[in-house]
């Protein structure tokens, strides 16, 4: 190989580096493992974690211990999937592009919007970018927010917002929901507010949206069709954060009147994974397609008259457009958005349905057998929930959940998670929602009465 | 071959999930006894309604349409598509690592925070930085990050409203000047030189109290390492501006050179590309991006250390921090499995670099008799040819030859990238095929720069034994038809 290059020695292919920039060592790892020494030190560190084999979960806020079928896993692993990447060359890239356009189908059904893209990186940024398409299409800069979006959510809006220019002003809370009176205050006054002004009349004057999460981060039905109407009438856009798992039993945000949907898919078919990969989903009104980021796939002919599947509408992405793109993302979350389109065509139309049926019945009985015990009720005891619901512990809550864990029960999220991290503006600000007393348990379709009994019991038996 | 799309082979009733037993006291009850009908769904989504068996025999079918790593060469440059070794697979899903449920605390995630700190050790060493950190998803999701580090970096110093600007390269990947545009920066673009390096001259020119910064990514996108990389660190130094590192080519220089000794200030990497993980079509990747000592207090938060009992942990945020730039900590999954393969290399990483930057001069040899090489240099882990020659005499765009290979059972490298290159065909083999596949790649892409001379027009029909022939792109743009639709 060397003489055919014309070289002697590999050394002499970095002859072009200079020396002052050459490493002068070698790399100061670890000497290379064999796989059994990899597999044994990777096991070590895999037992030193609590997972969800062992522990019975009823931890949620954004990440969702759903059945993932085994049929799922089996396509999830092909290799031709896997080991593929962004489909730029069509002809051998069908599986990834059809693949996707039926994601696509899928979630502008779920969603009842006009199209979807290819996927997103997660929730969280699929809610900054959804940001960003209404302040470029309204060219307004004032972004809001209800305080019941889930707080990382927000704080990653926020250093969006901050990098971008933008101002995002939170809509406060009232009984768990989005307080509608400030929404209609914020949006009707004229002028515009401090920063941060919260609720004070005229601070989100001018908004380009108002973005809404339903159920909410405390597990709430909220009335986004109330509050998307006074966003309407004020001339902001509106963005609904959903669970696509809940909109097999609730009314899809597109009759609601959502311009952009989006949301965290990792409930379809994705492993909790200690937090990613998930992906993000995006679904928009025909009208705001040319603001829509990342990857999107289109169907078309062949020469031969043969339907086949390509990135399309590439003219706002950053290959082409660089600067001047609606965003600079590249890839999606392709193999986390097969992993959806699975589990969407495994459960198909009466299977999501029931899962929903399923999650909000075994919620409301794990709920009403917790809040029979002493001490213990909801915080919000008028609202609607599906699968999650907040409640108020006698002890504090980061007691409640250490004590069951050595039972190997994961008993909920405790609200003190989302206590305001010191002295850093921008890490975000769950402080509202942070209540040392309090417990957001998650129950989805794949907890047992036995084990909803068990988590009843647990709590009875704690002094 | 075409496959039915999945709701077309749809039939009523029918479903591939078997769903956990009603087992409450009373039967399930309709949603409408817990949520008032305003809430409720009316029309049901239109899913498709397969069985089980239905649904993997649609979905192998597609795999089988799609070419990856495993089914062959695949020398798109600038993506390091190198093999995914499978026990790095088998890692990733160990429940250990894959069902672990992000809030859980510190003392039942001791095993994942040690993964994350030890891996964050490891690309420091690897680069030269401080510190990383792992929460970015994807390389243009550093992109972002970095960028962003560096506009807090300037803010703190109350120079944000004055350093606007970010230098980008003409070569560069797209996502830089898009990244930077996100982050709000001017984007000023700087000329390359005749040997495919940044002009340091014009650089100088550039410079001045508005400059935040320069992206570069090194070797280049010519897959060309930099010499004046040192000179140019310090005009933009002495500028007062940052040097943004694009890791996309890491692939060539781990062991050899690193970025912090260049003098980059801010790093990205690719774990999907350098470190081996898989693609997944497009997703999900990892970018983690490390900085020097003077950028640390704005990473991201959380970042993973110990505490006093030598416990992992997180820590606490510094208030300068960028605060958060995803949900979580990063794309986890994919952590792990770079790490994985961190373990089996080792030192030996110098290794994989010499092996990619080899065997990538081993294909430009054989190939540059039979096309143009606009810089003739010895390339580093990719090359960049051009058709022009095939174009001019022929007719034959690069496209065309970049067709014909898919008949070949090759991807194709990637096409009419960088942009200062005419008729751009960029070969990155990567460090893990064999002799006798870049000897076998190279015979082919000799032949069909033949066929440009002799057969121009079945060039231009190619491929001819994919899934599909050339697909009508313009036509899908101008009325795109992005969605099934039921037939009304």
């Amino acid at each position: 190989m060397l003489s055919t290059i014309g070289v002697k020695s590999i050394e002499d292919l970095f002859k072009e580096i200079p020396a002052k920039v050459r490493m002068q060592r070698p790399l100061n790892l670890n000497a290379p493992m064999s796989e059994p020494a990899m597999l044994r030190e990777m096991r070590k560190m895999a037992g030193a974690n609590g997972d969800l084999t062992q522990y019975v979960c009823f931890m949620g806020a954004g990440a969702y211990d759903h059945y993932i079928p085994a049929a799922l896993r089996t396509i999830v692993n092909r290799q031709e999937f896997v080991t593929a990447y962004t489909p730029y060359q069509a002809e051998v890239s069908q599986g990834v592009l059809q693949s996707i356009f039926e994601y696509q189908s899928m979630i502008a059904a779920l969603t009842a919007m006009d199209v979807s893209n290819a996927s997103m990186y997660d929730g969280a940024t699929a809610v900054a970018e959804a940001a960003n398409m209404c302040a470029v299409e309204t060219r307004k800069n004032r972004i809001l927010v209800s305080a019941t979006v889930h707080p990382e959510y927000r704080a990653v809006l926020e250093s969006y917002a901050w990098a971008r220019g933008y101002h995002v002003d939170v809509v406060p809370a009232a009984n768990g929901v989005t307080d509608a009176a400030a929404v209609a205050k914020m949006l009707a006054g004229v002028g515009a507010g401090a920063d941060g002004a919260g609720a004070e009349a005229g601070a989100g004057a001018g908004a380009a949206c108002l973005i809404v999460q339903s159920p909410n981060f405390y597990g709430i039905v909220e009335d986004i069709a109330a509050l998307f109407q006074t966003a309407h009438d004020h001339k902001a856009l509106t963005v609904a954060v959903v669970d696509p798992i809940s909109l097999g039993i609730l009314e899809a945000p597109g009759n609601l009147g959502a311009d952009i949907v989006v949301g965290e898919g990792q409930g379809l078919g994705n492993t909790v994974s200690f937090g990613g990969p998930f992906l993000g989903f995006m679904a928009c009104r025909d009208a705001l397609i040319r603001r829509l980021p990342g990857r999107v796939v289109g169907m078309t002919k062949d020469h031969d008259n043969r339907r086949g599947f390509v990135l399309t509408l590439q003219t706002r992405e950053q290959h082409i457009r660089r600067e001047k793109a609606t965003s600079n993302i590249c890839s999606n979350q392709a193999l986390n958005a097969l992993a959806a389109c699975v589990y969407l065509s495994l459960v198909g139309k009466e299977g999501l349905r029931e899962i929903g049926v399923q999650c909000i019945n075994r919620a409301h009985y794990a709920a009403e057998r917790i809040t029979a015990l002493p001490g213990y009720k909801l915080v919000y005891p008028q609202a609607p929930f599906f699968k999650e619901f907040l409640v108020e512990t006698p002890i504090p809550a980061r007691r409640i959940f250490d004590k069951l864990s050595e039972q190997k029960i994961l008993a909920g999220v405790p609200m003190d998670t989302f206590a305001k991290a010191a002295n850093c503006a921008k890490c975000g600000d769950g402080s509202a929602s942070s209540h040392e007393n309090q417990m957001l348990i998650a129950v989805t379709e794949n907890r047992t009465r036995e084990e909803i009994d068990a988590l009843v019991r647990a709590l009875e038996g704690l002094k | 071959m075409t496959e039915a799309l999945i709701f077309e082979l749809s039939a009523p009733g029918r479903k591939g999930v078997s769903l956990p037993e009603a087992d409450l006291p009373t039967p399930m009850k309709d949603p409408s006894s817990f949520l008032s009908a305003n809430f409720l769904r009316k029309d049901a989504p239109e899913l498709p309604e397969v069985s089980e068996i239905d649904a993997i025999r649609h979905f192998t079918r597609l795999s089988r349409m799609n070419h990856g790593v495993d089914v062959g060469f695949y020398p798109l440059g600038s993506c390091t598509m190198k093999y995914n070794p499978k026990v790095n697979e088998e890692v990733a899903v160990m429940p250990g690592f894959s069902a672990v449920h992000p809030y859980e605390p510190a003392k039942l995630t001791q095993g994942a925070l040690e993964l994350m700190y030890r891996l964050e050790k490891s690309l420091c060493e690897i680069t030269g930085m401080s510190r990383f950190t792992l929460q970015p998803a994807a390389g243009a999701h550093g992109e972002y990050t970095g960028l962003l580090i560096i506009k807090a970096y300037h803010a703190n110093r109350n120079e944000a409203a004055t350093r606007r600007k970010i230098v980008v390269p003409d070569s560069a990947h797209g996502t830089n000047p898009a990244s930077a545009a996100v982050c709000g920066f001017d984007i000023v673009k700087v000329e390359s030189n005749e040997r495919g390096g940044v002009d340091v001259e014009a650089l100088r020119k550039l410079m001045g109290p508005d400059i935040a910064g320069l992206m570069l990514t090194n070797p280049n996108t010519l897959g060309l390492f930099d010499e004046n990389i040192a000179e140019i660190a310090d005009i933009i130094h002495q500028a007062g501006g940052l040097l943004y590192y694009d890791g996309a080519n890491t692939n060539a220089i781990m062991g050899i050179s690193r970025p912090g000794d260049m003098g980059f200030d801010v790093v990205h990497l690719n774990l999907h590309k350098t470190f081996a993980t898989p693609h997944g079509g497009g997703g999900p990747g990892a970018g983690p991006v490390g900085v020097k000592e003077h950028l640390v207090p704005f990473l991201p938060y959380p970042l993973v250390g110990k505490d006093a009992q030598d416990n992992y942990c997180f820590e606490e945020p510094n208030p300068l921090s960028i605060g958060k730039v995803k949900a979580f900590y990063g794309n986890f999954g994919v952590l792990v499995k770079a790490f994985a393969y961190i373990l089996t290399q080792g030192h030996e990483l110098k290794e994989v670099s010499e092996l990619a930057v080899l065997n990538a001069n081993y294909v430009l040899a054989r190939l540059k008799p039979y096309f143009d090489l606009p810089y003739d240099r010895i390339c580093m882990h990719e090359f960049v040819l051009s058709g022009k020659r095939q174009k001019k005499n022929y007719g034959v765009s690069t496209l065309d030859m970049a067709k014909r290979l898919l008949d070949f059972g090759y991807h194709a490298p990637t096409v009419y990238f960088p942009l200062i290159v005419d008729e751009a065909m960029m070969i990155e083999p990567t460090e893990t095929e064999s002799i006798e596949t870049l000897d076998e790649f190279s015979e082919a892409l000799i032949r069909i720069a033949k066929e440009a001379e002799t057969n121009p027009e079945g060039l231009h029909a190619a491929p001819t034994t994919t899934p599909v022939s050339r697909l009508d792109e313009v036509g899908a743009a101008r009325n795109p038809v992005l969605k099934w639709t039921a037939a009304k």
